[in-house]
């Protein structure tokens, strides 16, 4: 908090996302503020029924009371009918439940629309950050950002900071109490709150470094368990269950012991905490006492008194506490803020939907994901639209980057060349419609977790099963989903149906054909499914859809050799381009692929 | 997964005494501090309600009789019981952390031990997620509940009925007065209690649809930006999020009412002893000091009704983790050692490697039968197989066709339901699993590595592996390449699961991991599909090599790269069609024919058209 400007743009950051809970928080605190004052007339009744009609002593309470019990007609009144007394505190006492529940409901409320604005913000921005941005952050830990952070923050607003409010009202209220009553014995209670909050701070500031390091250690031994899990087969072929048991053992001691050395800590922290409260109480009691022989002060006025300080106890304890946790709140704001802060993709002024079903070309295109690593070097080539062009080459020679270019999951940085698509440069052409036009397929479908027909239909809102059915039978994978007991209804993941690479390749590629775009790409998309469908979803892909253009990306001669033309890429260059035929003829990397493939199989 | 998880958890569970006697293995070994920590604990509890009479103490002889006289003594005991409750109640509240602490790691090593020596029917059947879930989190919140649970659960019943007592000694005639509300109390704390913990449940419930929400949304981003769906995708969030308001919402104003009423009602017991006790303190039946402490009692009890109440409905939830955690630990492995072979031969754990016999790897299948123990259908029937020393298994057929079963008999991660696996002529059985495992080299389709570096990965099936001979593996298998491009060369990270790799990169590390074990027994369970064709290559060079002497069981997926096998098994639905050399298939004309035409013809076809 040290830096003045970020604490600004951290408080308006939640400021904005405190939009629509801000009456809640408000009505909350004044709630608090009249439950606080309302807890504070019951000890007077006590005192007053102590004192004055118990003992016959004057009485002390505030001018109103005394004006109330005066208009019933005093005090021997109130002797006679003591139940009068009782019925005042438990009007009070309902009085303060309404209050209370009105308090706790407009507190969940302000939490409640707090984390929602501020959650639906996060997930739609997320999804509108370039691609890159994902690339280069990890899954769990904008997970871990959006959820624990967002706890974490959403605790400080509502919890935190609320409590803190709650208790300074509530200890000003009750000191101003004493002090009427008081001053001498107020002021051992006033001295203690310092100690005790400044006490348990410094503490809690102290131990969060142990408590950091316990959770590393839980999160490792989770790690340990989780790899051996999944790594099970591993585990018993290379016959090691005592190495992955002992490994497991040390760091389940190693974090057993971390906890018992911090909940040591605790204890410490807590005993000596019980000490101060306690003391602070006697000496209350002892003092009390003393003042009280020495006339100085009224039996009802001590009971009243002790109540007070009972009411301050806890309070002041969690205090401390409390400020320390507020701490943590800055970075799990900034985690936040981080994400919020990142730029959202957008397009171009003017950005427009042209025809798609139009020649695209690669003018001049140079690509680095890393400034020393070029991936593309000037890329040249044109796919003329309607046909069919395939991309062979060997791992990261970059087939899938100048496919990432063309749906601009990532940006030609100016100067770099440019694909065109009719000739309209892509940066000029708007994302969704870009996108909406060029239907890609991965090799490693990500497939969301609903229905199989739900995610072949997931482009449209309520797609019809015919179409749905339509796709998934060009891409052969109709006949597998009706093998299923609930066919289209059977939830991805679900227990007991795991579909096969093969079968998630084809679900993806039925997905895509929903979309109806005029450019299609398989970026290997097919390579668990084995030769044969794979030729019979080509020739249905053919005679169904035959007008558009198609990309192919494959390491499967097979799969390429009855494209249109062949670009051999390598090292980001084009190395080869031309029909299959032309490319045999030609000494070069083709064919020796093409050789090594076809070796084993055609020479027979 | 996370389905079945959610269904056991809303299965409503009755064990006997909440299940707590199944732990009772486990809490035995700490009987001791068990004992010591509840004794603590009610001394704390008897203290705690101790603390009022001072109070009443001090009204009632230093300032109604108006004298100072034995202050001194009272401050002495006063101050004694204090230090003697703080000293009690620090002990005993680390006491629980041990309990808990203790008792959480004994049940995660059991529990991760036990599945050290489960078949693979068990990993087949349940999820990573699941498994996992049984050893990190029922664990945790068992023992939690155990040790926490407990010392409250002691101090407030003390606590209350300690109350009711003083009560009734000081008066039982206002003590019935009060004693009377706690009926109440109790019916309204169950009552709520119930709905709160169904609504907890479902709090939980939408919190991880939230989280999977979010996990879908990251790593989906790719898939959802090219289909243009994060409108679509946004729709479904706040539809999730909304939920969760209105569930929390809901939760909040019914934890209000709760609360309002049980603090009300503390204010109602004040109220009725203000007034009946006030009259028998006018009547000078009763000193006020009595009559404030009487209240501070009165006030204090609904706070203990209201925990209890809830600490028994934490009870009745951890009886899921509890039955979870008992069934796992009551799973039986489908292969397990016969107690002679483990007093050879030493277990998983503590192998007596002195008493292996070395393994030649001659493998054969003497009238196998077998189904997989969850499926109907038997897979194998009476399957005889020679596989002497040296000889190179390919297995093909369709994805999904069965073609682990054989390997999975080999490893003997399955038993044959009939029949016999013999191993260099003995039957499997009648050697331990670890001495088998030992002299297997495994790769998968998948490469697992372990997060660590890359030399303790390398080392995985060979602590012992000099520098030299892990240089020699990795370039046998091309993974030198590799390694030497990262940063720290052997010493660098590979990430957990191996992430910091690509799947090439993983694949070849896991194979020279595997040379390095220097089998008897070789197994490759599609191993080199997605490697590019170049590298793929080179590794068949090694695999060829490598395979020299050894016996070897190659799952494939392409055609060409068997064809040098000594035998191809044709594996179709589960069973073995096909057996032979390629040129023996090959003049068969039968399945293995048909499968390798197919695609010829194919290729030729297609040829033809341009």
């Amino acid at each position: 908090m040290s830096n003045k400007k970020t604490g600004v743009t951290r408080f308006s950051m939640i400021w904005q996302f405190l939009k629509g809970s801000k009456r809640f928080y408000i009505l909350s605190v004044l709630a608090s503020l009249t439950i606080t004052l309302l807890e504070m007339i019951t000890p007077q009744i006590i005192k007053l029924t102590v004192d004055s009609v118990i003992d016959g002593k004057e009485m002390t309470v505030p001018r109103m009371m005394i004006a109330w019990i005066e208009s019933m007609g005093g005090v021997s009144v109130l002797r006679k009918n003591l139940i009068i007394l009782a019925i005042a505190i438990v009007t009070v006492a309902l009085v303060t439940g309404v209050f209370r529940y009105i308090q706790m409901v407009a507190s969940a409320r302000a939490a409640e629309t707090f984390t929602y604005t501020i959650r639906n913000k996060l997930f739609e921005h997320i999804q509108r950050l370039p691609f890159d941005w994902h690339m280069k952050n990890q899954t769990g830990d904008i997970i871990q950002r959006c959820t624990s952070d967002v706890e974490t923050v959403r605790n400080f607003v509502t919890e935190q900071f609320m409590n803190v409010v709650r208790i300074c009202i509530l200890v000003a209220l009750s000191l101003s109490f004493m002090v009427a009553m008081n001053l001498k014995l107020s002021i051992i209670a006033m001295v203690s709150i310092p100690i005790i909050t400044g006490y348990s701070l410094i503490f809690h500031k102290k131990i969060s470094d142990h408590f950091t390091e316990a959770d590393e250690a839980e999160g490792v031994l989770s790690t340990i368990a989780q790899e051996n899990l999944t790594g099970v087969r591993v585990v018993r072929a290379f016959g090691r269950e005592k190495y992955e048991k002992d490994r497991f053992e040390k760091q389940n001691n190693i974090y057993t012991n971390m906890w018992i050395k911090l909940c040591l800590l605790l204890s410490y922290f807590w005993g000596a905490g019980d000490l101060m409260s306690c003391v602070q109480v006697m000496l209350i009691i002892v003092f009390g006492s003393i003042l009280c022989v020495r006339g100085q002060m009224t039996a009802g006025e001590f009971i009243a008194f002790v109540s007070y300080n009972a009411m301050l106890t806890w309070p002041v304890r969690q205090l401390g506490r409390t400020i320390a946790d507020m701490s943590k709140a800055g970075v799990s704001i900034d985690r936040i803020k981080y994400i919020m802060e990142s730029e959202e993709e957008h397009d171009r002024e003017g950005a427009q939907e042209p025809d798609m079903n139009q020649d695209i070309c690669f003018e001049n295109v140079n690509f680095a994901y890393d400034e020393a690593k070029p991936i593309l070097k000037h890329m040249n080539f044109t796919i003329p639209a309607g046909k069919t062009f395939a991309i062979l080459g060997p791992t990261s020679s970059g087939k899938s980057t100048m496919m990432y270019l063309l749906n601009r999951l990532y940006e030609i940085p100016e100067g770099h060349g440019r694909i065109t698509i009719g000739g309209v440069d892509v940066r000029d052409i708007k994302a969704s419609h870009l996108r909406k036009n060029i239907g890609m397929c991965l090799q490693e479908p990500f497939l969301f977790s609903k229905t199989i027909g739900e995610n072949i239909g997931i482009t449209e809102r309520a797609m019809k099963m015919e179409l749905i059915r339509r796709a998934a039978s060009i891409a052969c994978v109709d006949d597998a989903i009706m093998g299923f007991t609930k066919g289209y209804e059977t939830e991805v993941g679900e227990r007991g149906v795991t579909l096969s690479g093969g079968q998630k390749q084809r679900t993806a590629v039925a997905r895509m054909l929903t979309q109806n775009a005029p450019i299609m790409i398989f970026d290997d998309s097919m390579s668990a499914v084995d030769a044969e469908t794979d030729a019979k979803i080509r020739a249905q892909l053919h005679e169904h859809l035959g007008k558009g253009t198609v990309i192919l990306i494959s390491h499967r001669v097979t799969t390429l050799m009855s494209a249109d033309c062949i670009l051999v890429l390598d090292k980001g260059e084009v190395k080869q381009m031309g029909t299959h035929e032309e490319l045999l003829q030609q000494e070069g990397i083709y064919r020796s692929i093409y050789n090594m493939q076809m070796n084993c199989e055609v020479t027979e | 997964m996370s389905e079945q998880m959610k269904k056991e958890d809303e299965k409503q569970i009755r064990l006997k005494w909440f299940g707590i006697p199944l732990l009772f293995p486990f809490l035995k070994r700490y009987k001791g501090i068990i004992l010591c920590m509840v004794s603590l604990v009610l001394l704390n509890g008897v203290i705690d309600i101790c603390f009022p009479l001072f109070q009443k103490y001090a009204i009632n002889n230093f300032i109604a009789k108006n004298t100072l006289e034995g202050l001194g003594k009272f401050i002495l005991v006063y101050s004694l019981v204090i230090v003697v409750q703080i000293i009690s109640s620090m002990v005993d509240g680390y006491q629980a952390s041990l309990i808990e602490m203790n008792l959480s790691r004994d049940l995660k090593r059991e529990s991760f031990n036990h599945l050290q020596t489960l078949s693979f029917s068990y990993f087949n059947q349940n999820s990573v997620g699941y498994i996992h879930a049984r050893v990190m989190s029922d664990t945790n919140r068992i023992s939690g509940l155990m040790a926490w649970g407990m010392m409250d659960i002691t101090w407030q019943v003390t606590y209350l009925l300690g109350a009711i007592l003083i009560m009734f000694i000081i008066n039982w005639k206002l003590a019935l007065w009060v004693v009377a509300l706690t009926p109440i109390i109790t019916f309204v704390a169950v009552f709520f209690q119930k709905k709160l913990t169904k609504l907890h449940r479902k709090v939980r419930e939408i919190n991880s649809h939230i989280t999977s929400n979010f996990n879908e949304g990251i790593t989906g981003a790719k898939t959802s930006k090219t289909l243009v769906i994060e409108d679509k995708m946004d729709e479904a969030f706040v539809e999730t999020s909304d939920e969760m308001k209105f569930t929390s919402v809901k939760t909040a104003r019914l934890r209000a009412t709760f609360i309002s009423i049980v603090m009300f009602m503390a204010s109602l017991a004040m109220a009725i002893v203000l007034w009946r006790g006030g009259k028998i303190t006018l009547q000078g039946l009763m000193e006020i000091g009595t009559l404030s402490v009487f209240m501070n009692y009165a006030l204090g009890l609904m706070e203990p009704i209201q925990t209890i109440v809830r600490i028994i409905s934490n009870f009745i939830d951890v009886q899921v983790n509890i039955e979870r955690f008992t069934n796992l630990m009551n799973t039986h492995s489908d292969v397990e050692d016969s107690p002679e072979v483990v007093e050879k031969y030493g277990d998983s754990f503590e192998p007596k490697k002195e008493n292996w016999e070395p393994l030649n790897g001659d493998v054969e299948f003497k009238d196998v039968s077998f189904k997989y123990p969850d499926g109907d259908e038997y897979i194998l029937e009476h399957f005889n197989l020679k596989v002497p020393q040296g000889t190179n298994v390919a297995i093909v057929g369709e994805t999904g066709a069965g073609k682990s079963t054989l390997v999975n008999l080999v490893c003997r991660f399955f038993e044959p339901t009939a029949g016999q696996v013999l191993i260099d002529g003995r039957d499997a059985r009648e050697r331990s699993q670890l001495w088998l495992h030992s002299n297997i080299g495994y790769v998968l389709q998948t490469p697992h590595l372990f997060s660590g570096t890359v030399l303790e990965n390398l080392r995985y099936g060979n602590p012992d592996a000099t520098m030299e001979e892990i240089e020699a593996a990795c370039k046998a298998v091309s993974a030198d390449t590799i390694i030497n491009t990262m940063d720290k060369g052997y010493d660098s990270d590979v990430g957990e699961g191996g992430d910091l790799l690509s799947t090439g990169g993983k694949q070849l590390l896991s194979f020279a991991r595997a040379v390095l074990a220097n089998p008897r027994i070789f197994v490759l369970d599609e191993a080199t599909s997605s490697i590019d064709t170049i590298t793929e290559r080179l590794i068949q060079n090694a695999i060829e090599h490598l395979m020299k002497g050894r016996t070897s069981f190659v799952i494939a997926h392409r055609l060409s790269t068997i064809r040098q096998a000594d035998v191809i098994l044709v594996v179709d639905d589960g069973k073995i069609v096909e057996s032979g050399t390629h040129e023996q298939l090959m003049a068969k004309k039968g399945a293995y024919y048909t499968l390798y035409m197919r695609q010829f013809e194919q290729e030729s076809v297609e040829a033809a058209f341009h």
